[in-house]
């Protein structure tokens, strides 16, 4: 069985995010770097659906900038057999993405039984190349997975949805599993784990070599600016038990009167 | 003036806000919009009361529940047989699956969840937040047509005197093709309220809440409110709440009109989740907390004293 897990490389959630001096991006050279938070979940679950089949190989799959290779190495740690790096900006839009990583999966000349993705990258928040690439590839999808079964070669899906709901999706292998925090908990890396990937292989593509171009490009950005910064708020001293009654009051009357907004 | 195609959602007869909010922004131009099964008169009176000249209804096969490709099918043999530039969605669950999809069949582009945006003719260009709202950045398409755009839920507002439309009704009869991935069973969610991205009012715990049980005093003022109880990243990861609450750059991104923040000291991707609210309510005992800083109102203060107190001061008065 073919398991293939598409991964990010993106900022750490604590980075504090500038724009870059021509503000056509952010300014990446101090960030550190972690594999999307999301990709994590469909790592792992790689790695568990691999620990009960016979003959699975887990291939990770990035597209993005060569500053550092955190993600594919994570990957590889936690268990992942072998990787695929395609060479690019970190800004991509996502039908570039969808169409490189599609390209890239074809070139490794397996047929992939399922393909694992995050369901959105923490950086662009777009939601769009697991969709993408399922539709491009023909495949089936199911998007903010927090319950993964398998049985044989059909999969029963949990979906969240608005309010927390859950729909139970059936659907059969080859398809793709877009995976939310709450499926699994991602192990950590073990030190040897960490020695054994230095080992294992990693192919590198360029874009151009996957039939990738500019002209693929449907999405452009420009004017990366910070959000407007609030003017100083009111705050109100309500540590004294004797405070708390009557500024409370004040609160909801400021919320009622001055902004208006119950 | 541009052809457009709003993709439109409800919950039984109600509209979803997302989508007349759509309808409002896009008045002056050519507006159809198009549901999954048939629409009410009632639906159909207010989406002509917001600008709609042709309102769809689409039947098919097998669409009882939501379905990936039945839905992408169904929406994609319509709009093959139409001549849409732009095709809009509100950033809802089905919007955010849906979208992507369809907009591949078309080898378009899709801008997702933009907040704001303007049509000069019809070239559309938008402004949406990344790093989940660390910073904003114009976003246009380019490519085959239609262009796809979602918009996040209250970003844009509803207008206040919509300028009526001709409010043509019509059913349509649409392949949904072959599905492979079904829904077989549909588990209701803990909470029956809106979903935080959709909430007007959202009421927010952080670590702490110290335990699940001690949530029940926001759900209470929550209750009065009308609105939607969140979680900060530290209480979920905690235990106290689960992750279909968390608000936050790994949870969801929200712009309620009110977002009260209780025991939460407002981690960087915390704020980066909430900071689009228009106004900021904070209750910490911290004084020196990150959240002030963002807080339109703060209380200095234990929120098991506020909270309680806050929720009698706003039932005497609603």
């Amino acid at each position: 069985m073919n398991i293939f897990v598409c991964v990010k490389q993106v900022p750490d959630t604590e980075t504090k995010i500038e724009p870059n001096q021509d503000a056509t991006y952010v300014e990446t050279k101090s960030v550190k770097w972690i594999m999307n938070p999301y990709d994590e979940f469909a790592v792992e679950q790689a790695l568990l659906v691999k620990a009960s089949c016979a003959d699975a190989t887990v291939t990770v799959v990035r597209v993005g900038s060569t500053q550092s290779s955190e993600a594919l190495r994570t990957a590889l740690a936690m268990g992942a057999d072998q990787a695929i790096h395609v060479e690019a900006d970190d800004n991509l839009d996502s039908y570039t993405t969808a169409k490189a990583l599609r390209a890239a999966i074809e070139k490794s000349g397996n047929e992939p039984d399922i393909i694992l993705t995050g369901k959105q990258a923490i950086d662009s928040d777009c939601l769009q190349v697991p969709q993408l690439l399922a539709q491009t590839m023909g495949l089936p999808s199911v998007s903010v997975v927090v319950g993964f079964e398998m049985n044989e070669n059909t999969l029963s899906l949990k979906r969240e949805v608005e309010g927390g709901a859950l729909e139970v999706y059936s659907v059969s292998s080859p398809c793709l599993v877009a995976c939310n925090k709450g499926l699994n908990t991602p192990r950590y890396a073990s030190l040897p784990g960490i020695m054994k990937a230095k080992k294992k292989p990693m192919e590198k593509h360029t874009l151009s070599e996957l039939g990738v171009s500019e002209s693929d490009r449907r999405i452009v950005y420009s004017d990366f600016h910070l959000p407007p910064e609030k003017p100083p708020g009111k705050i109100f001293d309500a540590t004294e038990e004797d405070d708390q009654e009557k500024i409370t009051q004040d609160v909801v009357n400021l919320l009622r009167t001055e902004a208006k907004v119950i | 003036m541009a052809n457009i195609l709003i993709i439109g959602e409800s919950n039984g007869d109600k509209i979803k806000n997302v989508t007349l909010e759509i309808l409002g922004k896009l008045s002056g131009q050519n507006l159809d919009v198009a549901f999954i099964g048939a629409v009410s008169d009632a639906m159909t009176e207010e989406l002509t009361k917001y600008g709609a000249n042709n309102i769809h209804g689409l039947t098919a096969e097998k669409l009882e529940n939501y379905s990936p490709e039945g839905y992408a099918n169904s929406f994609h043999s319509f709009i093959s047989n139409n001549n849409y530039d732009y095709v809009f969605s509100g950033s809802t669950s089905v919007g955010k699956d849906l979208i992507p999809r369809l907009a591949g069949m078309f080898d378009a582009g899709m801008a997702s969840e933009v907040v704001s945006f303007t049509m000069d003719g019809d070239t559309f260009s938008g402004t949406r937040p990344m790093f989940a709202g660390k910073c904003l950045a114009k976003v246009q398409v380019q490519g085959p047509r239609p262009h796809f755009i979602t918009v996040r839920p209250n970003a844009l507002g509803l207008v206040d005197s919509p300028s009526a439309g001709q409010g043509n009704k019509s059913e349509t009869t649409v392949e949904s093709g072959n599905i492979r991935a079904i829904i077989k069973e549909v588990i209701k969610g803990a909470s029956e309220k809106l979903d935080l991205t959709e909430a007007n009012i959202i009421v927010s715990g952080g670590r702490a809440m110290e335990n699940s049980e001690n949530f029940k005093i926001l759900q209470e003022l929550a209750d009065t409110l009308n609105a939607t109880v969140g979680a900060s990243r530290a209480a979920v990861d905690a235990g106290y709440a689960p992750h279909s609450m968390q608000v936050g750059q790994t949870g969801k991104t929200v712009s309620p009109s009110l977002y009260i923040a209780c025991g939460i000291s407002g981690a960087i991707q915390h704020l980066a989740g909430m900071r689009t609210s228009k106004v900021i309510v904070a209750i910490n005992t911290d004084k020196d907390a990150p959240i002030f800083a963002k807080a339109d109102y703060g209380i200095v203060g234990d929120l098991f004293k506020i909270v309680p107190i806050m929720t009698e001061e706003i039932k005497k008065i609603l």
